[in-house]
């Protein structure tokens, strides 16, 4: 019973403060983006009852909303774990053994690749080179960096979020 | 004047003008796909491209204007080679299935594929297999045959204003579609079809009523009756390679007698009754004090819009049901009676020249005791296609009468297949019901032809009635916003969802220019002049149904036969 008024209290600030940044940007020519951008930031990804508040909101089409939520590849309309995890697939990471490294992370979380657990902790991801080839092969958990990984070094690396 | 040169000729033509609308001009053909004359432009297939010297890259002549002194050439080899590539490509992430596909022989893609020699595809084969969308009771929509020309997103945004299409992913994955990929059925669509009108490909199209209607006409025990609107008479011909334009009223009525139907007879009849209900509904609200104004409900495209859109104005909708449900009615009730039939034997089918009648007849208050109003409807596409099937050439029939009582019908009856018709057809009636005098003058040309917004003011008695018609629901969006923000005021309006009335509606012969839609017009207009009775109150028909069964307009009868609700969806 508890847990359920706290979800939505929550819900209700974020549904305020969505609505705040609607308002913020009601009848500004170029307004969407940004306001998918904070709406993204406010609940860590776009739901359908989002995207459709925005809409009405804006009184922007929803079709056009969906357009634009789904071609930028920076929205997501999957929720988000709170760790994201992101392993480079570039080049360097590549050769050095990164698909090992997708293969025991997915391994040790049970999930694919661009999913995420079931208890919303972790999600998955492969990116383009990073920009850290001398560190290959590089993992990182949010703004966290660890490199020169071998397989059996995750374990340790995801118990460090798994208590936080 | 811009001075340019196309193909070595010389051609002069007003400045903003595009290369492909000069070299139209000066005769020259340059393909198209996602160019439609009627939409907004976007350049966005490049099958138009052409050479201008001094260019860099070859350019999408459909969006190029031209410049003083350009040099074009549409037809070298570079232009060609270019264009076919495009095409093979286009070609490669197709659905291919040529062969069942409602669109063969009819299809832009497969008539340029055939023009410019696509023989083999050099590419792999990168076609979708999403399933199709089924949802509506109107529309099917096969993302598999989609060429991304992205008319039917135009179309639905610019001129109907409704946007239940939309472009969504990109690359490689982009597709086009309701948001979340919900079904048409499950979207603010209004089912009016114009995206089917201008769909290049086999990617939109009508539910098919065809196996429905082929199966009742087999079946010894229905009696099947057929009504067939105005607006498909002035364009059934075009499907049979007849004139733009020809009227073809008789012949029709054979072609349906051949296909065997029980009884043929025409919506008109029941037009003229719209008329009667919905011009003593305007006088009674005129009385009573509103809620003004009266608007129209012929247009199921329109109902539909204004349940999403504006359900704040839901209450001052006509509450007649269109002449289609108003037919199907008295079908199962006056003529059942007449004829000692069970209602439940009778099998009603319309001809109508649009798709958004496919839900309003299936609409659930449409029926009682499960007896539904009309059991099927068919677009003028698909009542061609049965025509063909029966082995029958329509231009070659005689010509034949409709069946009475019900098909008997006015002028009135017919200009409802245009804008404008549904107001003209109440005027004639409203304003002789209210002096008792006799109309000198019956053409209402104020409400006649395609300006977006047209207004009136017409004397009605003592009274200046203040009148407005629109069609294409952009316009409708427009006009209504005006009147809700106070800015305008009017006692009738008649709004009609498809750009020209149901002349151009999403069911009819596919159609790209306003001549063709001038020609449906001017067809209806003559049949108009050709009816010996031309005012609604005065169709004998319609007097004996009044006299034998309804009592008058608005009686109890009426009510509950003949009117109906409508209810506030989501307007997204």
């Amino acid at each position: 019973m508890k847990e359920a008024t706290t979800l939505s209290e929550r819900d209700e600030i974020r549904r305020k403060e969505l609505d705040e940044v609607i308002e913020h940007y009601r009848g500004q020519e170029g307004g969407l983006i940004p306001v998918l951008q904070k709406a993204q930031e406010i609940y860590g990804y776009l739901p359908e009852v989002v995207q459709e508040r925005i809409a009405r909101g804006l009184n922007v089409p929803l079709s056009d909303v969906y357009g634009v939520a789904t071609f930028y590849s920076l929205f997501s309309l999957k929720p988000v774990g709170d760790y994201k995890i992101g392993i480079c697939m570039g080049t360097a990471c590549y050769v050095k053994g990164a698909a090992d490294i997708v293969d025991r992370v997915g391994s040790e979380l049970g999930i694919k690749v661009n999913e995420t657990t079931a208890d919303g902790r972790f999600t998955l991801e492969v990116t383009r080179c990073i920009g850290a080839c001398g560190l290959a092969p590089v993992l990182t958990v949010n703004k966290d960096v660890y490199g020169r990984l071998i397989p059996d070094e995750i374990p340790g690396i995801l118990s460090k979020y798994k208590d936080m | 004047m811009i001075k340019l040169t196309i193909n070595d000729r010389s051609v002069e033509v007003a400045e903003g003008t595009t290369i492909l609308e000069a070299a139209a001009q000066a005769g020259i053909n340059i393909p198209t796909l996602c160019h439609h004359p009627e939409l907004r432009k976007e350049g966005s297939c490049r099958v138009c491209v052409v050479e201008v010297e001094g260019a860099r890259s070859l350019v999408a002549s459909c969006v190029h204007p031209v410049m003083e002194g350009m040099v074009v050439r549409t037809n070298t080899d570079r232009v060609r080679w270019t264009r076919k590539n495009i095409i093979e490509l286009l070609v490669a992430a197709h659905d291919r299935d040529c062969l069942t596909c409602d669109r063969n022989n009819n299809c832009e893609l497969q008539r340029l594929a055939q023009d410019y020699g696509v023989r083999e595809v050099r590419f792999p084969a990168a076609v979708r297999h999403d399933p199709p969308d089924c949802s509506s009771e109107s529309i099917i929509r096969d993302t598999n045959k989609c060429i991304l020309c992205g008319r039917c997103i135009r179309v639905c945004k610019d001129i109907q204003g409704v946007s239940a299409l939309g472009l969504a992913f990109r690359g490689s994955r982009t597709k086009v579609g309701p948001a979340f990929n919900r079904g048409l059925a499950n979207v603010a669509c209004t089912n009016c079809g114009q995206c089917v009108a201008v769909c290049p490909v086999g990617a939109l199209k009508e539910r098919s009523a065809i196996d429905d209607v082929w199966k009742a006409l087999n079946d010894k025990a229905k009696h099947v009756v057929v009504q067939v609107a105005p607006a498909v008479r002035a364009a059934l011909g075009e499907e049979f390679g007849m004139r733009e334009g020809s009227l073809v009223t008789g012949k029709m009525v054979a072609a349906l007698r051949r296909l065997g139907f029980d009884r043929v007879f025409d919506t008109q009849f029941a037009a003229d009754v719209t008329i009667m209900e919905e011009g003593h509904e305007l006088l009674h609200r005129l009385e009573n004090g509103g809620p003004l104004p009266l608007i129209t409900s012929c247009s199921p495209g329109w109902i539909k819009y204004c349940e999403h859109f504006y359900p704040q104005l839901l209450a001052n909708v006509s509450s007649c049901k269109s002449p289609q449900q108003i037919f199907g009615a008295l079908v199962k009730t006056y003529y059942a009676e007449n004829q000692g039939l069970d209602p439940k034997s009778i099998f009603s089918v319309s001809v109508m020249p649009c798709t958004a009648k496919k839900f309003e007849a299936a609409r659930p208050e449409m029926a009682r005791d499960g007896v539904r109003d009309v059991d099927a409807v068919l677009t003028t596409r698909e009542l061609a296609r049965m025509i063909r099937e029966a082995g029958l050439d329509l231009p070659s029939l005689p010509e034949e009468e409709f069946d009475l009582p019900m098909g008997m019908s006015t002028g009135a009856g017919a200009i409802f297949g245009v804008t404008g018709g549904v107001m003209e057809a109440a005027l004639r009636t409203v304003v002789e019901t209210v002096t008792g005098k006799e109309l000198r003058h019956i053409e209402f040309e104020a409400v006649r032809g395609f300006n977006g917004v047209k207004e009136a003011t017409v004397a009605v008695g003592d009274r200046i009635l203040r009148a407005a018609v629109v069609h294409g629901l952009a316009n409708a969006g427009e006009l209504l916003g005006r009147f809700c923000r106070g800015e305008v005021s009017y006692d009738f309006i008649e709004i009609m969802a498809c750009p020209g009335g149901c002349i151009a509606g999403g069911g009819q012969p596919r159609s790209c220019s306003k001549e063709t839609l001038q020609m449906r017009a001017n067809a209806l207009y003559r049949e108009d002049l050709g009816k010996k009775v031309r005012k609604s109150h005065e169709n004998p028909a319609v007097q004996e149904v009044y006299q034998k069964f309804l009592g008058k307009p608005l009686s109890e009868k009426s009510h509950h036969l003949l009117h109906t609700s409508y209810e506030k969806r989501s307007d997204l």
